[in-house]
């Protein structure tokens, strides 16, 4: 068994590997900085479906489709299949995993999602429950803008601490066997709610969520920041990304040239009109399971903490003038075994 | 709030403070200039509208019927054409505080759901963003014609 | 009915609250423009908005304002004919052409166009 280390984190004895993975993505990612580091890049968002939801799903399908392929795998050979996305009642996932038949968790995360499947994926090979586990995540920005937002037509002035909600998916295989890298811990993150309400700005409501997550993972596995080679949140933002380096430092942890946002990465900022960043379960995808992904497999990082963010409200509650209460999971990613 | 955090060391009062420190500052000279101009021109092409149909022999006190018309499909149209927001991005309130607001807020939201088809979709849901103006001008003009009614 | 001028500058102004009103307070849009028809439907009941028409011409009629006056307008005309049923049955007499226009064209768009995202 692996040894929990305090209430939040695990450090597992046998890390089991992230022996696949597979990323898809919209045209305004193809287009960033990190382009050339996805699978596949789509010409339109609607992917001649009858939707965007449609859209949606068929991304998922492509992403798992594609991260078995690249493995070598069979379908048969998955124990579990862990997926979660933005939609009401997580039905891309769901729709996707009627068609693959496998034994399902359906996860809702919010953007937290990719480290939430890649954590209890993680955990269920190396409890011995599964040798091979899919996980997988997607989100759509126009079918995330019309459940959480606005229509898409609809003309309304962005603020400059806005994020966009990235399209794409992404998909991994956990494996008992298989090549680096591996997951060597995992920190499972507590819901925080800072009493933010602005549903144009959530780097500013998922920051001490992030900013907790991280603090739990150093303190109980006694690491310092400094132990990675690269710590990414999720989508953070700009202004996210600020405000967790300064509670962080507050408790004496420097965040330094280590540190970047997936959301800040996906775009060129110069280029693509975007505020303050990416954000969307496909956020952490993209940029984890793609770029991080390569630069692992290409020796240029050893060491990855993964920290995926979610705010985890619904335009219920923010109607209603509830705050918006966020989460946020640690997955730690080692080309070695962690020892 | 803060005290079920230890691990966080801050509460959420000196939090709400670096946020405001944080918080990026909308350029407000900026919107407010574009805002100005563009909803001008949308007021001054509405003028010109107007005096076109006045010489086309609709009298003054009827000649705001089809300009409010024309002003209302061309912001529908542009809507459906998927420019209308690309310019309101800029514009701001002076696309939306004129009735091009109005227009595009009931196309867009029809355009939306029309995959939900036309009676859950494009029916249902076409007042979704503009049904509170005429919800809280009818309840406001209710009250003032039922007091001048009464005096 | 207006000039140019008038119109170009007093629509820019209600624009301009507009705007402030947007990047200053927490209100959405839907509480502004709300407000703003609230806003003209009490000129309109105090007879003020009719005098800013007649000086700005479409910088006044065509804000989403104006449409709070028409509504007044119609409910206190029909009142001072009728008394109080008056207020129900006039209500949408001067806003009758704008609603069914906005309802037909958004319907007609909907029908031929897609959202591009």
């Amino acid at each position: 068994m692996s040894p929990k280390a305090g209430k939040h984190s695990i450090l597992f004895d046998a890390p089991p590997y992230l022996a696949s993975a597979a990323t898809v993505a919209g045209p305004r990612e193809g287009q960033g900085p990190l382009g050339p580091d996805f699978d596949l890049i789509y010409k339109d968002l609607l992917l001649e479906q009858k939707s965007f939801e449609a859209a949606e799903r068929k991304m998922l399908a492509d992403a798992c489709a594609l991260a078995l392929e690249k493995g070598n795998y069979r379908l048969e050979q998955m124990d579990y299949f862990l997926a979660g996305d933005l939609l009401n009642q997580i039905t891309a996932s769901s729709y996707c995993a009627a068609k693959l038949a496998l034994p399902f968790f359906g996860l809702y995360g919010a953007c937290s999602t990719l480290a939430l499947s890649l954590a209890l994926g993680a955990i269920l090979v190396a409890a011995g429950f599964a040798t091979n586990v899919l996980a997988a995540t997607s989100s759509h920005n126009c079918s995330s803008e019309r459940q959480f937002r606005y229509p898409t037509e609809y003309g309304f002035q962005r603020p400059l601490q806005a994020q966009w909600t990235v399209t794409g998916a992404g998909a991994a295989v956990i494996g008992a066997e298989g090549q680096p890298p591996r997951i060597t811990a995992v920190t499972t993150g507590k819901v925080v709610d800072f009493n933010q309400n602005d549903p144009l700005g959530l780097g500013v409501a998922m920051a001490p969520a992030a900013a907790s997550t991280l603090l739990l993972h150093f303190q109980e596995l006694q690491r310092n920041p400094s132990y990675y080679d690269l710590i990414v949140t999720g989508d953070l933002g700009k202004v996210g990304m600020a405000l967790n380096r300064q509670i962080l430092a507050r408790s004496g942890y420097q965040l330094d040239d280590n540190y970047n946002d997936c959301g800040v990465m996906i775009y060129n900022p110069d280029l693509q009109q975007v505020e303050s960043g990416g954000s969307g379960c496909a956020c952490s995808a993209l940029v984890g399971l793609g770029h991080i992904w390569r630069r692992m497999q290409e020796g240029e990082l050893k060491r990855v903490l993964l920290v995926s963010t979610g705010a985890l409200h619904s335009p219920t509650t923010l109607a209603q003038g509830e705050s918006i209460p966020s989460i946020a999971h640690a997955v730690a990613l080692e080309m070695g075994d962690g020892s | 709030m803060a005290s079920i955090h230890p691990e966080l060391n801050i509460t959420e009062e000196d939090y709400q403070t670096m946020v405001k420190r944080e918080m990026p500052r909308p350029p407000l000279w900026r919107n407010c200039i574009i805002a100005f101009l563009s909803g001008g021109m949308i007021c001054l092409l509405g003028q010109f509208i107007q005096n076109i149909y006045l010489s086309l022999g609709f009298s003054s006190t009827d000649v705001g019927n089809p300009t409010v018309v024309t002003m209302i499909f061309l912001a529908s149209l542009l809507t459906g054409l998927g420019v209308f927001d690309n310019i309101a991005r800029y514009t701001g309130a002076g696309t939306a505080v004129p009735v091009t607001g109005f227009a595009n807020s009931m196309t867009a939201a029809a355009l939306e759901f029309k995959k939900e088809g036309l009676v859950l979709g494009i029916g249902s849901k076409m007042f979704a963003l503009a049904g509170s103006v005429i919800v809280f001008g009818v309840v406001t003009a209710f009250v003032a014609g039922l007091i001048s009614a009464i005096l | 009915m207006g000039t140019y001028l008038t119109a170009f500058i007093v629509g820019g102004l209600f624009c301009l609250v507009g705007q402030l009103l947007f990047d200053l307070t927490k209100f959405t849009p839907g509480h502004i423009l709300s407000g703003f028809v609230v806003a003209g439907g009490i000129l309109g009941s105090l007879g003020l908005y009719d005098r800013l028409i007649q000086f700005a011409g479409a910088g006044a009629s065509l804000p989403i304002s104006s449409f709070g006056n028409a509504l007044v307008k119609g409910a206190m005309s029909e009142a001072a004919r009728r008394g109080v049923i008056g207020v129900l049955t006039g209500m949408f007499e001067l806003t009758s052409t704008g609603i069914t226009a906005a309802i037909f064209f958004a319907f007609l768009i909907a029908v031929f166009f897609n959202p591009k995202g």
